[in-house]
């Protein structure tokens, strides 16, 4: 099989999705596939036709918003993950939420505001609105994004306008959530032809006490545990299946989740073309369950060739 | 984001634990090492800032961070001959061990080179080094124990700090102007540091074209400059990779030039004026600090590598080298009258620049509540390119700043990337208008080393 490993892109994350490309592409060949590795470029559209499927490893924009994907589906080549209309669902942190709730998943409450609401209603009264309706602790997030870019804990309400501004950067619309205290878990979810199961989870202490883009990406700076030494084990598991099904997922996804003391999981956010790079969480959970990513990632394009 | 971690102590739980039931279980940091680097690796981790520059190297975004000069007008075609000649005819030298303080032509060479600036020297007291980085690496190994003070311009180049924080010295900031450093707050940062009991091991100074800000140092300012360190006993550093990159006339005489033989160590390089591939600096000092620097240099590379020296040479020797330098000026002298032309039009009131008469840079203060770091993601949405100033301080100044280099753009990209910053400015603008100044006056420091093409 051919296999064409799409990696870096024009999104914020394109660094760590060049590394993710990699290690993929590496982890391939360790099987005897046969691997090109290329970035979505202009030239991507002409090469396509010459591969039997594609690994999209494309982070952020483009890669999870569903417009590579919806690219694959017009040049019907083979692709492993979920669908364009299911990406753009997942990609818009709110929407998945909602759908995951509906779906009977607990997520933290929130707010959305675009930028344009400040604009135009004036921010002091509506922050302060949004203060006495969530509370505090509060984390601020970009509406669409990854890898903690542009994400910002909150405890004091005086800290709240900097992080509106750092959340910005990244896109027109932020997320403003409960800070939720818990153990923070990554459940990988795999569907290799029976149906959603979910592979041992991750548990993710960085030690400085938030996972930003620093913790996720300096070796040292986090502890892993995997399994996650939750007794609340079943209730994540399930509960990331549930969210997978509940957005209309396929093949691979990685959901975030905090467990919280009662042992309740809370869906943070689904990402369905997660980081492969030597600190990423699914290669530990693929690992922990006695699988290999390479041989993984065939089966999935198999079964993705098949379809 | 939050403030990187502390570099933990005690044991941490970095042994894999395999069962033969059930799942493997793994409690890790991914890093076995991880209370065993020294401490100089404080601070060494992954970045976002950095990892934007990846996006920077797509066609589709202008990028006005890179410090890359422009070789495509090298006669390359020549200079590959030369090199065939080197290894085919002189291979027996070109690809063995050399000499640790460099070959003795080069160093002759350098002198030459180094007149151009008012230096006259004596190529025993030259070395020669894997690019003038290494020359500051090892002019600080030589000098600095961990705590002592360098004194540094407001800015500085990101690849000194690196360097200076690699050997846990503390950086003094002394302010700049349009003229470059200056002399009064020189003297007092002197006088202040100590009084407080701390060991002030040399004034680091980039007199031409500075790397970030674009200024040079004037006239009687580096003869100022010089007796001010001169009475208080402290070393120059001189670095000047920049000096024969200007737009108005001949170079203006180096602070080695001056009378400054014993208190001057100067640092130079090819690598703007030839090409940064191969890899050639030097330092100019006293003997018998460069009896120290060799020693060094050998303990750590052994020696430059032959061949690189040897093409350096056979280019200065062979080619007009000089009239390639003319070409380099005019070339960079376009860009940088496109980007004031494109800066003077387009950005927004309230923003400032500084107006270089040569090198690379122009360093630009947005508007008062503005953070340009803060501000960089927007602007790769934007598709555009900079370098947020933070970098270039090492005591979480530099919030407003950026730097953008116009060596490597063609003109219409330079105005075409000015055109998209002062779309992010507007927009970052509006937002200070709707949450009010949100920006840290000055935040933890934040020093990265610099990938090579963002240096």
């Amino acid at each position: 099989m051919k296999v064409l490993v799409l990696a870096g892109g024009l999104s914020h994350e394109r660094d760590v999705s060049l590394r993710s490309g990699r290690r993929v592409a590496d982890a391939l060949r360790g099987t005897g596939a046969q691997c090109d590795l290329r970035d979505a470029d202009a030239t991507l559209l002409e090469a396509l036709p010459s591969y039997d499927g594609v690994l999209v490893m494309l982070h952020g924009g483009a890669g999870e918003d569903g417009s590579v994907r919806e690219v694959l589906e017009l040049s019907g080549i083979p692709y492993v993950g979920a669908t364009p209309s299911a990406c753009r669902l997942a990609w818009d942190k709110p929407n998945a939420k909602s759908a995951s709730r509906r779906a009977g998943v607990s997520t933290p409450h929130s707010v959305v505001l675009p930028h344009a609401a400040f604009r135009e209603l004036g921010a002091g009264a509506l922050l302060a609105s949004v203060v006495d309706h969530l509370g505090l602790p509060l984390m601020v997030k970009p509406a669409r994004g990854g890898s903690a870019l542009g994400a910002t804990a909150v405890h004091d309400a005086a800290d709240l306008p900097a992080a509106m501004v750092a959340c910005y950067g990244y896109g027109e619309a932020a997320l403003v959530e409960q800070l939720v205290v818990g153990t923070e878990v990554a459940v990988t979810v795999v569907d290799t032809g029976d149906g959603p199961r979910a592979l041992p989870a991750v548990e993710v202490r960085p030690l400085s006490g938030v996972y930003d883009y620093a913790a996720r990406y300096t070796a040292g700076s986090t502890e892993y545990f995997v399994p996650a030494r939750l007794d609340a084990s079943e209730a994540a598991a399930e509960a990331a299946v549930e969210v997978h099904r509940a957005l209309g997922l396929r093949d691979l996804s990685r959901i975030d989740l905090i467990v919280t003391p009662d042992g309740v999981p809370h869906l943070l956010e689904a990402n369905t073309a997660p980081g492969m790079t030597e600190t990423s969480l699914v290669p530990m959970s693929v690992d922990a369950a006695g699988l290999t990513v390479g041989t993984l990632l065939c089966d999935l394009l198999e079964l993705a060739a098949a379809r | 984001m939050s403030a990187y971690p502390p570099l933990p102590t005690g044991p941490g739980p970095a042994v894999e634990r395999v069962e033969d039931a059930g799942p493997r279980r793994r409690d890790t940091r991914l890093d076995s090492y991880v209370d065993r680097y020294a401490a100089r690796t404080h601070g060494m981790t992954a970045s976002a800032i950095r990892a934007l520059f990846s996006v920077a190297n797509r066609p589709e975004v202008v990028s006005l961070a890179g410090g890359m000069p422009n070789i495509a007008d090298l006669p390359l075609d020549v200079v590959g001959q030369t090199l065939h000649e080197l290894v085919a005819g002189n291979g027996m030298r070109a690809m063995q061990y050399g000499s640790g303080q460099g070959e003795p032509m080069i160093r002759e060479a350098i002198c030459e080179v180094m007149r151009l600036e008012g230096i006259n020297a004596h190529p025993d007291d030259v070395t020669v080094t894997v690019g003038s980085q290494q020359a500051l690496d090892l002019v600080t190994r030589i000098f600095c124990d961990p705590g002592d003070v360098v004194l540094c311009e407001a800015p500085s180049y990101v690849g000194a700090l690196g360097v200076f924080r690699s050997f846990q010295c503390d950086v003094a900031h002394v302010a700049m102007d349009d003229q470059g450093l200056d002399p009064v707050a020189l003297r007092k940062a002197v006088t202040a540091l100590r009084a407080a009991g701390r060991t002030v091991k040399f004034l680091y100074t980039i007199p031409n074209f500075h790397n970030p800000a674009g200024t040079s140092l004037s006239e009687p300012r580096r003869d100022e400059v010089l007796a001010i360190c001169q009475e208080a006993g402290l070393l120059v550093l001189e670095d000047n990779p920049y000096g024969l990159l200007g737009f108005d006339g001949p170079p203006v005489r180096a602070i080695r030039a001056r009378g400054g033989v014993d208190d001057v160590v100067y640092l130079g390089s090819f690598s703007k004026t030839f090409a940064p591939g191969l890899r050639v600096g030097w330092v100019l000092a006293p003997h018998a600090v460069r009896e120290k620097l060799v020693l060094a240099s050998e303990a750590s590379v052994l020696c430059p590598p032959a061949l690189n020296q040897m093409a350096v040479v056979e280019y200065l020797s062979t080619q007009d080298w000089q009239g390639q330098v003319r070409v380099f000026q005019e070339l960079y002298r376009e860009r940088r009258d496109a980007m004031l032309d494109a800066l003077g039009q387009l950005m927004p009131a309230g923003t400032t620049w500084t107006h270089p008469t040569g090198g690379f840079y122009v360093w630009t203060t947005l508007p008062d509540g503005l953070d340009a770091k803060v501000m960089q993601p927007r602007a790769i949405t934007a598709r555009v390119a900079y370098v947020p100033g933070v970098g270039f301080y090492a005591d979480g100044q530099g919030t407003r700043d950026l730097r953008l280099s116009y060596c490597f753009p063609e003109p219409d990209r330079i105005r075409e990337g000015v055109r998209r910053l002062a779309g992010v400015v507007e927009q970052e603008l509006e937002l200070l208008q709707t949450f009010g100044p949100t920006a840290a006056r000055r935040g933890a420091a934040q020093v990265q080393t610099p990938s090579p093409d963002t240096a």
